[in-house]
């Protein structure tokens, strides 16, 4: 294997998309052509009526990241793509915890637990209990380990959800989208704006 | 009759009826201006050909001998009219059959609208007969496509389909129809041709600061550059473009997509970019300082070694795609836009020069070439005829007038670098996908789409073997093809870098032909074989007057080589000349 470039890290790519059968296959493969591994998927209704987002995680270079944002965008259904580092991003995962209730409720302190990782129980059952938390990679992993030696019986984590920092007007841009024809701002590219430092004239 | 004027018009007059999907189909190909579909039927697109049935007037549909020539076909068409291709095939095999046009025709930015049938939607998923996924299987080969289940979906996926396949960048889209769909009866009153899709821009919108910030550039130039490519052509930008280069001066080469757009003889047309383009073009890419793209998108055969391409000068590129921009060669100043539109703002802005001195750099380069490589592949003196000298024949038979339609390989190099073209519109090849077996089909396509202009196909040994069927769409709709096949009895691009980079190791491309005149007559197409000078001019000149479709077969010498080359892996200016 090639050596990896040490400038790879994890980008945040947010697309807004028409509903559309096909669509997700007509994005991944975006991705799978250039053997670019999607680190977490996750995609739902965005506030707006019709209008999916999706939020993709890879690592990978900015150059590369860049590339692929724009063909994203190319695709005809979708309508913006933006793309963030993890510092411009607000993100959380959320993780579910079963383990049977008989040695969590024995054995482990459960509201030291509940409290130390912002935890809390969903189902309390007499066989079972399940906890959600919610949080970065790190605190959802440390849970686990946590929970082991209790005898956890299932796991699951969901994709990242990220909210970009510097995000103003994101939902008034989509509501122009609405409009028959966008306005001009919609179709302002923000990659042509972003190019400004390479001018050295 | 519909005119073609006001399509939509003659639609809208008619009082709302209930109709079939097929028939709905066919009468928004009539609103979209169609005239020619090519196609071959099958049991999932049944209702669609019997509701053509009774549209025999209106359409003209040509029945290929192969999906794959159906698809080349409507390429051809495309190329040649500037209008939407059209192709009907029915599900499975049919649809699989189109992969390779469908790819073709997106890397070549060609506008198609293929029309797939499908089994039943009940039977979706269930292995049918003659079912398989070709939306999964195109998704990665077209600019759009959409499966329609319901004949009520079929007015908007159709009036989509033609607008995302000629707007833009344009590309192939395939509409795959489920046989009910096709049968189901609807009411259906009026076409609405799509302007608008509020996820898709077609082209960005132009912002003036990029382009005055690129004529700044242009006018500080002491040794600018232009290189075109088919965008030119896409936009019908022609004249503008024209108009640039005469008030800029400015020396330009071109991709063999973008080839005719300016006349081959313009004094600033220098040649031919890329691999076995011309030498200056390619030496002088890594001397000018400010190097102008033009609807060209830097491949690989065009720019050789990305890391010692033009690194001296300063890239000012238009496009209308922005995934173009940056991709291969770092840009200074991007104009993203239509370049109809761009090219008079910048125009405007530029000053007016002739760059004598940079401008004979290039001619000093042609003079190595001529003396190198030129005269000996148009003139030659050994006994054996060069695939050059006929092209050369060619153009004084032709004038530069003739579309000249090739396949892929060594002729295909020979074609583009010699071929003389007055207009635009008349090189139609397999640039981007490299498809041997293009050039057949997609002659015949060119000559329904131009019926006005003569078409000439050159054609390999190799290549004319993987299409060879479609002889028989000649023989049934009696279009008139003049096809030349170059038989070197090798596969002779393969050959030529097994001679040079692979100790002559010639592996498998030896390729045996069969009798082309004997094929061609069983075909009732009228041939001939040449293998002397004294009889080559004479023999084209029979063909080229011929009345109807000719096949000349020129046996030219074994082992010739295609020079200049730019080696794999080498820089445009280790262009070797032998």
């Amino acid at each position: 294997m090639s050596e990896q470039p040490i400038d790879r890290q994890e980008y945040n790519i947010t697309a807004y998309t028409e509903n559309q059968i096909g669509l997700l296959n007509r994005i991944a493969i975006i991705f799978s052509r250039r053997k670019i591994n999607i680190e977490s998927l996750n995609t739902s209704p965005s506030e707006i009526d019709g209008i999916h987002r999706f939020n993709i995680v890879i690592h990978e270079t900015e150059d590369v990241v860049r590339k692929i944002a724009k063909q994203i965008e190319k695709q005809v259904e979708v309508l913006k793509v933006y793309f963030n580092t993890n510092q411009e991003v607000i993100w959380q995962e959320m993780a579910l915890y079963k383990v049977p209730t008989d040695i969590i409720a024995e054995k482990a302190s459960v509201e030291r637990l509940l409290r130390e990782y912002g935890a809390r129980a969903v189902v309390i059952r007499r066989d079972y209990t399940v906890f959600e938390t919610t949080g970065h990679r790190e605190e959802t992993d440390n849970l686990i380990k946590v929970l082991q030696p209790y005898g956890l019986i299932e796991f699951v984590r969901s994709a990242r959800i990220a909210i970009i920092k510097h995000s103003d007007g994101f939902n008034r841009k989509l509501r122009e989208f609405e409009r028959t024809e966008p306005g001009s701002e919609v179709i302002e590219n923000e990659f042509l704006n972003d190019r400004d430092k390479v001018f050295t004239m | 009759m519909f005119t073609k004027e006001e399509p939509v018009q003659l639609l809208q007059e008619k009082a709302p009826q209930t109709m079939s999907g097929a028939e709905m189909t066919l009468r928004a190909l009539l609103a979209e201006g169609v005239d020619t579909v090519f196609g071959y039927p099958g049991g999932a697109i049944i209702p669609i050909y019997d509701a053509l049935f009774d549209f025999k007037e209106e359409l003209n549909h040509v029945l290929v001998r192969h999906e794959q020539g159906g698809i080349h076909a409507a390429q051809g068409y495309a190329r040649a009219s500037g209008k939407v291709g059209v192709v009907f095939a029915t599900s499975g095999p049919g649809a699989t059959n189109l992969v390779t046009g469908l790819a073709d025709a997106l890397i070549d930015s060609t506008p198609l609208v293929c029309i797939t049938g499908q089994v039943f939607a009940h039977l979706l998923g269930t292995d049918a007969f003659q079912e398989t996924d070709i939306i999964n299987i195109t998704t990665p080969v077209t600019k759009w496509n959409y499966q329609v289940t319901e004949a009520s979906q079929l007015p908007e996926a159709l009036a989509k389909a033609f607008y995302i396949a000629r707007s833009g960048r344009p590309g192939p889209v395939l509409i795959d129809i489920t046989k009910n769909a096709q049968q189901q009866k609807f009411g259906f009153s009026e076409y609405t041709p799509c302007t608008h899709i509020r996820s898709y821009r077609p082209a960005p919108i132009v912002r003036p600061e990029y382009v005055t910030r690129a004529a700044a550039l242009i006018n500080q130039a002491k040794r600018p550059f232009v290189l075109w490519g088919q965008g030119v052509i896409l936009g019908a930008a022609e004249q503008e473009f024209c108009a640039f280069i005469e008030k800029s001066g400015i020396p330009a080469a071109w991709t063999i997509l973008g080839a005719g757009a300016l006349p081959t003889d313009h004094p600033l047309n220098v040649g031919m970019l890329g691999m076995h383009g011309n030498y200056g073009p390619n030496m002088l890419t890594n001397e000018c300082d400010v190097l102008i793209a033009i609807g060209m998108r830097f491949d690989d055969r065009v720019t050789g070694r990305l890391d010692k391409y033009a690194k001296q000068a300063q890239v000012v590129h238009l496009d209308i795609d922005p995934t173009e921009i940056d991709k291969n060669v770092t840009t200074t100043v991007p104009v993203w836009g239509d370049c109809k539109e761009t090219l008079p703002l910048l125009t405007e802005l530029i000053e007016t020069k002739s760059h004598p001195e940079w401008r004979q750099r290039f001619e000093q380069f042609q003079t190595e070439e001529v003396a190198a490589v030129i005269q000996d592949e148009l003139f030659p003196t050994s006994d054996e005829l060069t695939m050059g000298e006929v092209i050369q024949q060619l153009n004084e038979l032709t004038q530069g007038d003739a579309i000249v339609v090739t396949d892929v390989g060594q002729h295909q190099m020979i074609a583009c670098r010699y071929a003389r073209f007055n207009h635009s519109r008349s090189n139609i090849t397999s640039g981007g996908l490299g498809t041997m077996g293009f050039a057949l089909p997609a002659a015949i396509g060119a000559k329904f789409g131009r019926p006005d202009r003569p078409v000439v196909a050159i054609i390999g040994d190799g290549g004319i073997q993987m299409t060879i069927q479609e002889l028989g769409t000649i023989m049934q709709t009696g279009v008139d093809v003049k096809i030349i096949i170059l038989n070197n009895q090798f596969l002779g691009m393969v050959r030529q870098w097994q001679e040079l980079f692979n100790d002559r190791r010639y592996s498998f491309v030896n390729i045996a032909s069969p009798d082309y005149v004997t094929v061609a007559s069983g075909y009732s197409i009228s041939g001939k074989r040449v293998s002397e000078r004294a009889e080559l001019k004479s023999s084209l000149q029979e063909m080229l007057q011929h009345s109807g479709s000719f096949l000349l077969e020129v046996m030219v010498t074994k082992e010739n080589n295609i020079f200049p080359m730019v080696p794999q892996g080498c820089s445009v200016s280790e262009i070797r000349l032998r």
